[in-house]
């Protein structure tokens, strides 16, 4: 199969099983990969997950097709591809609860929207108290919850217990207290949101062209022309900027500033083991996180770089501190070799919310700031950035404007959870 | 590990000992002044990828501040001084062109 034919083939059982019989010799690409025309009707830069979402949601949602996502390295190879896939929408401040719910909803039928399997497994989240201020946090989040309508409840360290049997709960520092248990939050398959949307979106006939960084930003009059790219320039109408960790180096060549600072993030794997695990368990006071992929692997989580970086590796102490805390909390852990560590760059924002924001460039969008934790709303931002970019407006993203932080209407998460996954 | 010389006691220190501070050089605005000015003080930050100035406190060492010039790309140190200043010393300066010619930063203060 020629490498510009639309492969607009569904999955199905009866796909594999006509494949099976033929040595799976007809699969095909999942997307195109297509030279860039000169001119598009707009240009996504950065193809993670919420940059490939809102050019899906623009084809979907408003007709808009004319698109180009442009990735420097490739698709999926940033955070989306090295978050730990915690999905949950257990927010304190209502505009934060409605576009991370919608996301959590539109996950719950992503694998069907998008005929793509992304392993979206609902198997519950829990966020642990283990101070009386978590406790007192948590329970205001918990009824915070039940006004935005978002499944939430408290639960006793007895049912914190019976969900968790590996769970220590008198640990020498902190004991369990509690826990904020959202039932249908869980984890997702990162690199099958990515190649989801960019199957759905090259069906659509959107060009998504890889390897190719973006060096400049066209302008003329206070507006966006275009971009400079490796590949040379592309025009557009309008420009939408996704880039989390590199945010910074798109507004310097857009000439706008940002509040926004980028830092390394890591995660760790475990040797598989048998499951022990069958849900994902957050210990925000002494900074670790863990679940257990379907491998068997026990990912986690741990703590970010305190000072500016663009290293995608992460200063080695982290990883002694989130070992500390989760031996604290589950024993077992003590005897697990430890198999591999990355690091992502996130772009952190003052009031630890993201942006999905016009900019002073007319017709230049941002969508960033997502920093620790925005895995779990890749399908909601996509669905308020592409309405922002078509319409101008959109009630999910109107509070994320970037020019909320010299109004001081901040979106303030930070206090809610020490850790923001 | 990173690891930065004190220049306030001499140590040599590493990133556990010391408490990361943030943009340095930046200049302070408070009430009268402009909504523009005091947004960028309070929130706008350059985040390079390259040269960084920020400040550092030895935390668990003499305690005080001190300035670091660092490349937030290779870790490089290009050098630490003392928090009493506006702008980084000449030979700072250099070592960053060296390495970096045509380099920029906002207005230093
Ligand atoms: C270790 C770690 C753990 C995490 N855990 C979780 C979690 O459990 N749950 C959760 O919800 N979130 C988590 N996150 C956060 C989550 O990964 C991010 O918020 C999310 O993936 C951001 O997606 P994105 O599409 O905005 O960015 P990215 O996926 O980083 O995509 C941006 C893309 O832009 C490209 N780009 C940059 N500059 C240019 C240029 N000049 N030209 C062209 N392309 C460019 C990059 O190559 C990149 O592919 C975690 C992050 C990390 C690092
Ligand atoms: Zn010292």
């Amino acid at each position: 199969m020629s490498l510009n034919t639309s492969p607009k083939k569904r999955y199905s059982v009866f796909a594999v099983a006509r494949e099976a019989a033929r040595y799976h010799t007809g699969w095909g690409r999942a997307w195109r990969k297509p030279q860039p025309k000169k001119r598009y009707d707009v240009v996504i830069v950065g193809a993670g997950g919420h940059g490939l979402a809102t050019a899906y949601y623009l084809g979907r949602n408003f007709g808009i097709t004319n698109v180009a996502v442009i990735e420097k390295g490739w698709l999926g190879g940033g955070n989306t591809g090295r978050n730990t896939t915690i999905i949950r929408s257990n927010y304190l401040q209502d505009p934060s609860a409605a576009i991370y719910e919608k996301a959590r909803g539109l996950y719950e039928t992503m694998s069907q929207d998008l005929n793509y399997n992304v392993m979206f497994s609902p198997r519950g989240v829990i966020m642990l108290a283990q101070t009386e201020h978590e406790v007192r946090g948590y329970k205001r989040t918990a009824h915070a919850n039940a006004l935005q309508g978002v499944t939430t409840e408290f639960i006793s360290p007895q049912r914190v217990k019976e969900i968790v049997p590996i769970i220590n709960l008198d640990g020498p520092r902190y004991p369990v207290l509690g826990g904020l248990w959202q039932a249908r939050g869980g984890t997702a398959r990162h690199d099958a949101v990515a190649w989801g949307y960019a199957r759905a979106c090259s069906d659509m006939g959107m060009d998504i062209i890889q390897k190719c960084e973006v060096t400049g930003i066209r302008q003329f009059g206070g507006e966006v022309r275009g971009v400079d790219t490796t590949l040379g320039p592309i025009d557009c109408d309008k420009l939408g900027i996704v880039v989390a960790g590199h945010s910074g180096v798109l507004a310097d060549m857009a000439g706008f500033r940002l509040p926004v600072e980028s830092v390394a993030l890591q995660a760790l794997v475990s040797e598989p083991i048998k499951p022990v695990m069958d849900c994902v368990v957050m210990a925000n006071t002494v900074h670790g996180y863990m679940s257990q992929s379907d491998k068997g692997e026990m990912v986690i989580g741990g703590g970010a770089d305190g000072y500016n970086n663009y290293t995608q590796r992460g200063s080695f102490h982290h990883i002694e501190e989130t070992v500390r805390a989760l031996v604290e909390t589950f024993p077992m852990v003590s005897r697990l070799k430890m198999l591999r560590q990355w690091g992502g760059i996130v772009d952190m924002t003052g009031d630890r919310s993201p942006i999905l924001s016009k900019t002073p460039l007319e017709g230049c969008f941002i969508n960033c700031g997502w920093g620790t934790g925005g895995f779990k709303a890749i399908p909601g931002s996509g669905w308020g950035f592409a309405e922002l970019m078509a319409r101008g407006q959109s009630p999910l993203t109107d509070e994320f404007s970037m020019f909320r932080f010299r109004e001081g209407k901040f979106i303030d998460e930070s206090v809610a959870a020490g850790v923001a996954h | 590990m990173l690891t930065l010389l004190c220049p306030c006691c001499g140590v040599q220190a590493d990133e556990t000992e010391l408490a990361p501070g943030g943009e340095a050089h930046l200049k302070r605005y408070g009430p009268g002044s402009t909504d523009d000015d005091f947004e960028g003080y309070l929130f706008m930050r350059e985040n390079p990828r390259g040269v960084h100035f920020e400040r550092w406190r030895h935390a668990n060492g003499c305690g005080k501040w001190f300035l670091a010039a660092r490349d937030t790309v290779t870790l490089e140190v290009y050098g630490t001084y003392s928090a009493q200043t506006t702008e980084p010393p000449e030979h700072i300066k250099e070592a960053i062109t060296a390495k970096h010619p045509g380099w920029s930063w906002r207005e230093f203060a």
